[in-house]
């Protein structure tokens, strides 16, 4: 049978039928009467965990143990709001005859992932829109006419790809207009367009037509969510279960049946059953179990506070492995601005001290 | 995006002189850092109590609360916080750098 001997029972928040328990960590200074939980770099160093899990070309799992939910938290969050990207933000519109309003198709079309790295590039002054230049901004033009294509007989074909020309309006429709030094700095790397070609933004037919500029600008999530560099990121807490207790044999169907697929396991020689630790981290923690009153108290689930399980998806500028990296930048640039800003306060400050012991 | 005449952290009214209690109002910033400099600032034995508050959602805005034992400053201990904090980006990232690089992880291919 499987124990959790090796989990220390401060790291854990009970799950029980109706209440979540032992909720917040309260490793602070004083708390513990003898223990010492103040702020040690070192410490932290030796008890910190972080383990790439799984990476793909568009998503990362990877967990963070060992730390507070507030960090874990602050670098989700940046994740999300404050890791900048390049997205279209103005759209001027010359020509719109498709079935889309003009504000919508705008919309949709703000809403593209760029390929674009937002290191190269510099924000734009939203006070002062003469402020463009090739640092700044990126222009796209688009200009599709629908027509109907002339060598297809009619009422042969019911397919629009068939009978017209242009009948979709595609994010790779997008042409880039290279300006100033543009052209330069995106020669070693892709020019700049849509991450996937195959988005449609507007549908024509033969006579519509669609002409725009379009402006692309460096941003952040917190302003508009078409910044946001992510798909999703989020974290979950491991889950533990602790089987105590036997089971009676004809009860280990019903137990297996409470658990994500391999879960609980049957050992093949004592025919009991144990828990599956590499299976464990997959479970949803449901709390079937504690419905089987037989059963309930034969199980303890609960999750490891401090084991932060993330997943980062993207289809933006960014490759998955980099979002941590870039969070973690954005929240070293926030702290050495306060930092330097609280300088300045107790500089003012022991200046007032000095004028004030004078007089 | 902000407006440049506007201070990034001020001291607020009834503070004590010697800032031993203060309350800091920190412009543009949110839960992100406020939660966790309250974490890091009450993992000082020297805090007596610390807090922070988003007074709007549609400001701004965060303030942060420290009481310190001792008569001690709480603006150096909001410095030694923000280092603190610091010191555990660095090393959350290097310790997600050397797993990226050494560690032996699923891989697979996603279409997008």
């Amino acid at each position: 049978m499987s124990s959790s001997t090796d989990i220390n029972p401060r790291r854990l928040v009970g799950i029980t039928a109706e209440r979540a328990t032992n909720v917040s960590n309260a490793e602070f200074p004083g708390h513990y009467p003898g223990e010492d939980h103040s702020w040690d770099l070192q410490k932290f160093y030796e008890n910190t965990t972080v383990r790439v899990t799984k990476l793909s070309n568009r998503s990362i799992e990877f967990d963070i143990i060992g730390v507070d939910a507030s960090i874990a938290n602050a670098f989700r969050r940046i994740m999300l709001a404050e890791v900048p990207t390049v997205a279209i933000e103005r759209v001027y519109v010359f020509d719109n005859t498709s079935i889309i309003q003009d504000e919508v198709l705008a919309h949709r079309i703000g809403l593209v992932p760029l390929n674009v790295d937002p290191g190269i590039m510099d924000y734009r002054d939203p006070n002062d829109e003469t402020l463009a230049t090739d640092r700044n901004t990126i222009v796209f033009k688009v200009d599709l006419t629908c027509t109907r294509n002339p060598s297809v007989p009619k009422g042969s074909s019911e397919d629009p790809a068939v009978l017209y020309t242009n009948h979709e309006f595609l994010s790779s429709h997008l042409v880039w207009q290279p300006a100033g030094e543009q052209e330069t700095v995106f020669a070693e790397v892709d020019k700049p367009g849509s991450t996937n070609p195959n988005i449609v933004l507007a549908k024509l037919r033969p006579g519509q037509s669609i002409n725009m500029e379009l402006h692309a600008v460096k941003g952040v999530g917190k302003d508009h969510a078409k910044f946001n560099p992510v798909a999703t990121a989020s974290y979950r807490l491991h889950p533990n279960i602790v089987l105590k207790g036997d089971i009676p044999p004809d009860r280990i169907e019903a137990l297996k049946k409470c658990f994500a697929p391999g879960v609980v396991r049957v050992n093949s020689l004592t025919g009991k059953p144990y828990i599956d630790r590499e299976a464990m981290r997959g479970d949803y923690v449901t709390r079937e179990v504690l419905r089987h009153p037989d059963l309930a108290d034969k199980v303890e689930l609960s999750r490891i506070r401090d084991h932060f399980i993330f997943g980062v998806e993207t289809e933006g500028a960014y490759k998955p492995e980099a979002l941590l990296p870039e969070a973690i930048k954005v929240m070293r640039s926030k702290i050495s601005t306060m930092k330097a800003a609280a300088e300045a306060l107790l500089e003012v400050k022991r200046q007032e001290d000095v004028t004030m012991g004078e007089s | 995006m902000a407006e440049p005449s506007r201070p990034k952290i001020i001291i607020m009214k009834g503070a004590t002189d010697n800032l031993s209690a203060a309350t800091y109002q920190i412009y543009g910033e949110s839960h992100t850092i406020g939660n966790s400099l309250r974490w890091m600032l009450m993992k000082n034995p020297k805090v007596e109590f610390c807090g922070y508050s988003v007074p709007h959602p549609s400001e701004p805005t965060i303030q942060i609360r420290i009481q310190m034992y001792d008569d001690l400053s709480s603006l150096e201990a909001l410095i030694k916080a923000l280092s603190d904090l610091d010191d555990l980006c660095v090393s959350i990232e290097n310790k997600y750098e050397t797993t990226l690089q050494h560690d032996d992880y699923y891989r697979f291919e996603e279409k997008s």
